[in-house]
């Protein structure tokens, strides 16, 4: 099967019809439906409402995430009792501290799957990690359940957390990033970075996408389609990585069909990495092409 | 009967008499000779500056059921057409027909002096506000004439619209009529409209808050047009005239809509150093400008020359040489009226110049690519701009289908849903460009090229974009709105939509 790609996660307001309606257009890899922090108090059970019919009703082109409210609040288990009749593709928890809140959430899914008539496991989970706390169980949390397939970090708290507000360069969030990093890639589960919330500072934006794609990111939450479009050129590759990519596999492939150990191109040798990070160049050439 | 674009329209309208049908967008070859303006004589060292408005209108002549214009550049900060109805009002003259190149909201101030009878009919572009109700209620004593840009200029010089008395707001006016519209407080920019009234109205009288000596340079409308000089002390809001500097929309789907329509545009063939484009004052149309901009730079295009109204960011791809030159009728912003006082490559043009179908060939005719907005469209690729969903008039026809009808390339950009409402109908409540003009329609979530344009299709194929039929656009948003039903309306025709070329192309009957 193909891999889900995930480089633009677009948060949508839960409470907005308008938002909803369009959600699907602006070329997401996912939407993400806010039930938590975009949504007042006072307007939670219209918005679960809403997007559970939205989901309903609308054919989104996209994977449909839906962030619930924590399952200790007051709205988290009121959440899930509603939006997974709609079956959305992905629940995201807010503020994950511990395994067992993930293992909790799998079995109301697991429930709700078999309540609803559902394949097994057909609904992911993943997880943002928010605070100090979080981040030094990022591997359990990212292994508590196989429905887990990213991990996000939710850089405001998390800056809040460590006490500390947000540079431009986003120093402060290097090694929270980097650890989160190899949470995910230990648990084999994609990495998804914070979101950059002033929707005009592009130019920031842009460096700030350019660094968490170095250092190894699936992808970035965002706020507004504006910067789905920024997001995906810069994961796009180039014409000229596309081609080498291509011309990795072409080599890896007659080296097998020849059953040779050794693979060459242009006098340099190509081992396993090497094949692996080719056919990540093509799996996103492909996407962006679409 | 029923016209070439498939609606049904009277034989005869009551005010109007026979009806030309519409028959296709070159159909009509047109006959006869240019009408003229009444030959006058204007002696040396005769005065031109009258005291007031009531005595240029006694000076020209006005008289019961006469006809009179105005023209639109003053936009919303237009104190003109009011003051001069409301003087005209206290002199007791009636029945006249009030033939301005477009109407704005300000003038909603004159609707008292509709219903004393003082106007009678309107022959314009359009109608917004309370004016446009007005309209669609049937209060005129005749339908009101809806004509585009072009159309209007054909109208004036074929004579069917005979202006006996032009009123021409003027920025800067000299001692003996010389106008132009960069200099003085109430700058406007291009006097376009204006100069077809100025050579074919029978009087012609200047209205002023910037009177200077003679000779002013450069001369938009020359002294040998106009009879009379008014001097106000204001004859517009400059805020209501000019905004500051147009900017392209942030709202998303507008800025994807113009991001499909670009790719259209650089895929069409079209897009190749030399090429020209028209690009709205609106929305997704303006916002095309960004990305047009961009492509432009990358792929080191440029384009021969520009037209329209103008905004700040066509001034900015003049100034930066990717269009060598724009021709202008009208100016939206500051930028525009400033480019057009100091860049020698950015042109002046009239009406006549622009868009009129029965001349040697309009500018529109040389246009590669023009990008228009729409209220709706059909399958049938007909658009509306005149009538809402509850068929109220509400926007003006403007230059849409002299475009549309002249450029190699029109472009209609539109949201599919607008509210709860699909914009793509089976059948538009009112055409005012016909879908035979018309090549391409982008919306947010897919792009239908004509089937009559087989050159584009294929020119599409491969490029990525949502191309898919008119029909499956349709379904996209019946699917989301389900299918409206049709506007109840009654026979009376309120209004009649004339195409460029002076034929019927619809008609708005009052809705129920």
């Amino acid at each position: 099967m193909e891999k889900k790609l995930r480089r633009a996660m677009m948060f949508m307001p839960g409470n907005n019809p308008a938002m909803l309606q369009n959600a699907g257009i602006y070329g997401a890899d996912t939407v993400i439906f806010d039930l938590e922090d975009a949504v007042a108090i006072s307007e939670k059970d219209a918005a679960r409402q809403l997007v559970h019919n939205a989901i309903k009703t609308i054919n989104y082109p996209c994977e449909v995430a839906i962030r619930i409210n924590h399952i200790l609040t007051p709205y988290g288990l009121d959440d899930l009792k509603v939006v997974l009749a709609a079956k959305p593709d992905l629940i995201r928890l807010p503020k994950a501290e511990s395994p067992d809140e993930i293992k909790q959430v799998d079995e109301i899914i697991s429930e709700a799957e078999q309540k609803y008539g559902f394949a097994a496991g057909s609904i992911n989970m993943m997880a943002a990690i928010e605070t100090a706390k979080g981040l030094r169980l990022a591997y359990e949390i990212a292994t508590a359940s196989p429905r887990m397939v990213a991990l996000a970090i939710g850089g405001e708290d998390f800056i809040a957390d460590l006490k500390t507000t947000r540079s431009k360069d986003g120093k402060e969030l290097y090694v929270a990033r980097s650890q989160l990093l190899l949470a995910a890639r230990a648990a084999g589960i994609d990495a998804i970075d914070t979101v950059y919330s002033d929707i005009n500072d592009e130019e920031t934006f842009i460096a700030e996408v350019n660094m968490i794609k170095q250092l190894g990111f699936d992808g970035k939450s965002v706020i507004n389609p504006r910067q789905v479009r920024i997001v995906k050129e810069i994961f796009t590759p180039s014409e000229k990585e596309i081609a080498h990519a291509e011309r990795v596999i072409t080599a890896y492939k007659a080296a097998i069909e020849r059953n040779s150990g050794v693979i060459n191109l242009d006098g340099k040798m190509i081992d396993t990495p090497m094949v692996l990070r080719a056919e990540r160049v093509l799996a996103y050439a492909k996407s962006a092409k679409r | 009967m029923i016209n070439a674009a498939g609606r049904i329209i009277p034989d005869q309208i009551a005010g109007l008499g026979k009806i030309r049908p519409y028959c296709g967008p070159f159909a009509t070859t047109p006959e006869g000779r240019l009408t003229g303006p009444k030959i006058r004589l204007n002696m040396p060292r005769s005065e031109k500056l009258v005291k007031s408005i009531e005595q240029a209108i006694e000076a020209a002549g006005l008289k019961d059921g006469m006809t009179i214009s105005f023209h639109h550049h003053f936009r919303n900060g237009d104190y003109i057409l009011n003051q001069v109805v409301e003087a005209i009002a206290k002199k007791g003259i009636k029945g006249l027909t009030l033939a301005p190149s477009s109407l704005n909201d300000i003038n909603d101030a004159i609707i008292p002096f509709i219903e004393e009878g003082v106007i009678t009919a309107i022959e314009t572009s359009g109608g917004r506000g309370k004016l446009g109700k007005l309209m669609t209620a049937g209060t005129l004593a005749k339908p009101t004439i809806i004509r585009s840009h072009g159309g209007r200029a054909r109208a004036i010089e074929a004579g069917d619209l005979k202006i006996d008395v032009a009123f021409i707001g003027a920025p800067c006016c000299d001692s003996y009529g010389n106008i132009n519209g960069i200099q003085g407080p109430s700058a406007c920019g291009s006097m376009g409209y204006a100069m077809v009234d100025a050579a074919y109205a029978d009087k012609v009288v200047a209205i002023t808050d910037n009177l200077v000596p003679h000779p002013v340079y450069p001369i938009s409308i020359p002294q040998t047009q106009v009879d009379f000089i008014v001097v106000l002390e204001s004859i517009g809001n400059p805020k209501g005239i000019a905004s500051g500097a147009l900017r392209i929309s942030k709202d998303p789907r507008e800025l994807l809509i113009a991001e499909y329509a670009t790719g259209v545009i650089e895929h069409s063939g079209y897009f190749k150093d030399g090429w020209s484009l028209q690009l709205g004052s609106g929305g997704a149309s303006l916002a095309a400008a960004k990305f047009i901009k961009e492509k432009m730079l990358a792929q080191n295009i440029t384009a021969s020359f520009g037209v329209g109204g103008i905004t700040a960011p066509f001034v900015d791809m003049l100034e930066q040489g990717l269009i060598k030159t724009i021709f202008d009728v009208q100016d939206f912003d500051i930028p525009s009226i400033e480019s057009l006082r100091n860049n020698p490559n950015h042109l002046e043009m009239s009406a006549s110049y622009y868009a009129n179908p029965h001349n040697g060939g309009p500018i529109v005719n040389n246009l590669d690519v023009v990008i228009l907005s729409a209220t709706e469209v059909d399958v049938d690729f007909n658009v509306n701009v005149i009538t809402d969903s509850n068929g109220v008039i509400m926007g003006a026809s403007g230059g849409h289908s002299d475009t549309a009808a002249g450029a190699n390339l029109a472009i209609v950009v539109a949201p599919l849903i607008r509210g709860r409402l699909p914009m793509v109908l089976d059948k538009v409540n009112t055409i005012v460009t016909p879908g035979e003009t018309v090549d391409v329609i982008v919306t947010e979530r897919g792009v239908a090229i004509n089937p009559r344009r087989t050159d584009l299709i294929d020119r599409m194929k491969g490029t990525g974009l949502p191309v898919m039929s008119i029909e499956e656009l349709q379904k996209m948003a019946y699917d989301l709105t389900g299918k409206p039903k049709p506007i109840a309306v009654t026979d009376e025709v309120v209004a009649a939509i004339e195409y460029r070329d002076g034929t019927i192309i619809d008609v708005v009957r009052k809705p129920v």
